[in-house]
């Protein structure tokens, strides 16, 4: 007996019963409501000017599509459910799940020193963010987040910055490619090779890293890294230059983009929205500039803000958070101290690989650490810090073992998501995919 | 009648009539369900207007962890993590959510942003809001059994035969 | 007319074998490795490496790969890029039987071919519990060269015509043959849900 003969299975299909958007006849009220934004706690006036799109049509005029989750620009496995009419989209919903990967429950079976390489495959556009976030959570909980060595930090900074220029890269090859600009996918894609080169020396891997860990990395930087870097850094500027030309200032690009996807400040707190999009819309908050970390507070750089909040604006943030994050990664090189690349706490941190042969503690220590793992106190930790996306943070609670009793991440792209049916209301099917574009998620964080 | 938050003092400490611990410099406040919404929307007045995260614990095997003193632990708690752009601050809101009445009023209306949240604490731990507009599975196939992060739900690993190794 | 009806039924494969249709078959399965498109099934971080392998440093032009075509009746290889959860399975099946044959599948990266590093209730432990896979290319994710060695793997197993005379031992690949399980496999319980 096949599969094809098994009833069974065939009933299996892609139906997602309640998940899915249902005809406006079904609706309650309040979920229609929902859509139309009402609850956004606006003002009558405000609600009353949202009737640019018509609200009383009939069930026969408007027509549910499905788009994705196979679907070459839904950016990963995302699955929008558009009401239409004609071309213009009424409502739409998002249906997520689809990389669902349990690995808030996984996190429960790792310990605190594998937990990384779990995190890190959640944002895998900027797995160093996952795995640093996670490691100050912890590293908050151990109470030893003070004692960090300053190499460690200043290193720790280094990748972040050069993991949001590439992941911005990609979001410039990726939207690019969704707008009609195909070659900007293969210029981005150059890019990101010699970014990931670098890392590729220094980590091991081109992705996915498992390199920041509590207490600090892995391995110290390769000697002749700072000609690399600076490799990297000259290459870039004349590049986004050449982006400046291609995109930025084309008539077709302005038309695509200016004006599409527009979300207002209040609806993007209201939402929950971060990063990019919320600094679309005027509001000026960059975690690392309004509540620092790391040593963020000793470089100089400027937050990038937009005015209109639409598609074009975050594009725009991007481009230049590009340029930002070169300014800081500048100032990183020169300020690199020496010292250690881990903190020293024997507990923590498993010694060196030479000392195993010398010293019987030494080996115990590192068996310890890598089999059973090091216990973290009983408490409750939430760390933020701003990737790519938006802020990312981590919610670690512990019960005194080596593992977490319960790891959750607040992932950047599971709350921007929620904007996004507000910004594709009445705008056009091709302008969908340019609002999804900008949002720019990560399926492997929202589904986690 | 409610105090103005302290900065930096450990002592007991209460906002908006509910008590406060301060614990590796991040501030807690434990709420009661009846009150919840409430105390949310005088958060939000006092500038805590951006709900950053809500999720869920399965305290099944802590039960006696430490929590506030006069609050009860029960087997759930929704912890909901605020923030406040104008002060800087940080702060978050636990509920004890007991097994047996598994609901909490919903937080939509006030922050919409939580609608996806709460979506996902009801089908990783079962715990339904009222007054969610969507109240539906988020993450699994909609006709999966179990909430799959709940403390007494398996893992479901498959038996990993490694070559070489004995039967 | 025999030879357009045996044609009509097999294929090529009804052809008489003789030295010109040798020779027809060998060009037919020589083109068929060199041109073969893939669909896109990127779903997670090997999506990425895959998108990666197809760019200019990797460039997967030169294998005749470049294009990767969104409707599955237009492709020939559905590469599995990442770990396939339990949502998406039906998915995945559904575009497997919309293309058309011959169709390959390579499975890229651990967590498409065992499920990977998440051994737990949401993904699925390999994707050949659900379509038959040709190639497997471990990694997490595979870097470019290892899929290309996939790829090239794929490649010559096509030209080899090895696939094709696999498939019609085994009646096709369009459906997975189940053995149901004996008694001694069923002993290994595999516990899901609540305890």
């Amino acid at each position: 007996m096949t599969v094809l003969d098994d009833p069974s299975f065939a009933s299996a299909g892609t139906d997602e019963g309640g998940q899915e958007l249902r005809s406006r006849s079904e609706l309650t009220a309040k979920e229609l409501l929902r859509e139309a934004g009402a609850v956004l706690r606006m003002s009558e006036s405000e609600a009353a000017a949202l009737a640019d799109v018509q609200q009383d049509i009939g069930e026969d005029q408007s027509m549910i599509i499905n788009m994705g989750p196979q679907h070459p620009s839904t950016h990963g496995v995302l699955r929008l459910m558009l009401e239409l009419q004609g071309e213009t989209v009424l409502r739409c919903k998002p249906i997520i799940g689809y990389l669902h990967t349990g690995m808030e429950k996984t996190a429960e079976q790792l310990t605190f020193m594998q937990g990384g390489t779990n995190v890190t495959r959640m944002d895998y556009l900027s797995p160093l963010n996952n795995e640093l976030v996670f490691s100050m959570a912890v590293e908050k909980l151990l109470g030893i987040d003070g004692d960090i060595p300053e190499r460690a930090v200043w290193m720790r900074m280094l990748l972040s910055e050069l993991n949001r220029m590439s992941s911005h890269i990609l979001f410039l090859a990726t939207n690019g490619m969704d707008i009609g600009a195909i070659s900007m996918m293969l210029y981005g894609w150059r890019e990101r090779e010699e970014v990931l080169r670098f890392f590729q020396k220094v980590t091991g891997l081109r992705m996915n890293h498992n390199f920041i860990r509590p207490g600090g990395l892995a391995a110290d930087l390769p000697p002749g890294w700072r000609d690399d870097v600076l490799d990297i850094l000259e290459m870039l500027p004349e590049r986004l230059d050449e982006y400046d030309t291609l995109m930025t200032g084309q008539p077709i690009w302005r038309e695509r983009l200016q004006g599409v996807g527009v979300i207002t400040a209040r609806e993007a707190v209201a939402l929950g929205a971060t990063g990019p999009i919320l600094r679309s819309t005027g509001v000026p908050w960059d975690l690392r500039r309004d509540m620092p970390y790391l040593r963020y507070d000793e470089v100089d750089f400027d937050v990038v803000v937009g005015s209109y909040g639409d598609a074009y604006d975050r594009y725009a943030i991007r481009l230049n958070e590009v340029r930002e994050s070169m300014r800081i990664v500048y100032q990183i090189l020169d300020k690199m101290p020496k010292g250690d690349y881990r903190i020293q706490d024997k507990k923590v941190t498993p010694p060196p690989r030479a000392r195993i042969d010398e010293s019987m503690e030494a080996l115990i220590h590192h068996f310890k650490i890598f089999t059973e793992g090091f216990k973290v106190p009983e408490g409750e930790v939430y760390v933020a810090i701003e990737s790519p996306r938006g802020e990312i943070g981590c919610y670690i609670a512990s019960d005194g073992s080596s593992k977490p009793y319960r790891m959750h991440m607040r992932a950047p792209s599971f709350v921007n998501i929620q904007s996004m049916p507000h910004m594709m209301r009445g705008s056009l099917v091709a302008d969908a995919v340019a609002v999804i574009s900008s949002v720019d998620p990560v399926l492997g964080e929202v589904d986690r | 009648m409610s105090e103005s938050v302290d900065q930096g003092h450990e002592t007991a400490e209460t906002l908006h009539g509910f008590p406060v611990t301060t614990a590796l410099g991040q501030k807690v406040v434990f709420v009661d369900r009846a009150s919840y919404v409430q105390v949310l929307k005088k958060l939000a007045d006092d500038s805590f207007d951006m709900c950053v995260d809500l999720t869920a614990v399965d305290y099944l095997l802590m039960p006696n962890r430490a929590v506030a003193a006069g609050i009860a632990p029960e087997r759930f708690e929704l912890v909901v993590n605020l923030l406040s752009m104008t002060r800087r601050e940080r702060l978050r809101v636990r509920v004890q959510v007991s097994e047996s009445d598994a609901t909490m009023p919903s937080l939509f209306d006030l922050h919409p942003g939580t609608e996806a949240m709460e979506r996902e604490v009801f089908d990783m731990f079962g715990i339904t809001f009222e007054g969610h507009p969507d109240m539906t599975r988020i993450l699994m196939p909609e006709d999966w059994d179990g909430h799959p992060l709940r403390k007494d739900y398996e893992v479901g690993r498959i038996p990993v035969q490694f070559k070489g190794a004995p039967a | 007319m025999g030879v357009v009806q045996n044609v009509l039924d097999d294929g090529i494969a009804g052809l008489q074998h003789n030295f010109v249709t040798a020779r027809l078959e060998d060009l037919v399965k020589w083109s068929r490795s060199r041109s073969s498109w893939g669909v896109t099934f990127g779903l997670a971080c090997c999506a990425i490496e895959m998108m990666g392998t197809g760019a200019p440093h990797y460039d997967l032009a030169r294998f005749g790969m470049e294009v990767f075509r969104a409707s599955p009746r237009q492709a020939d290889i559905m590469i599995v890029a990442g770990r396939v959860s339990q949502k998406m399975a039906p998915v995945l099946r559904q575009v497997y039987d919309q293309m058309m044959e011959p169709k390959w599948v390579i499975s890229m990266g651990v967590c498409a071919s065992s499920g990977g590093m998440f051994n737990n209730y949401a993904i699925v432990q390999g994707v050949d519990q659900i379509v038959p896979v040709d190639v497997y290319a471990p990694g997490c994710p595979p870097t470019p060269e290892t899929l290309i060695h996939a790829i090239e793997t794929l490649h010559q197993l096509i030209e080899d015509g090895e696939l094709m005379r696999r498939r019609e031992a085994n009646a096709g690949g369009a459906s997975v043959h189940l053995e149901l399980p004996t008694e001694a496999a069923a002993s290994v319980s595999v516990a899901l849900g609540t305890k």
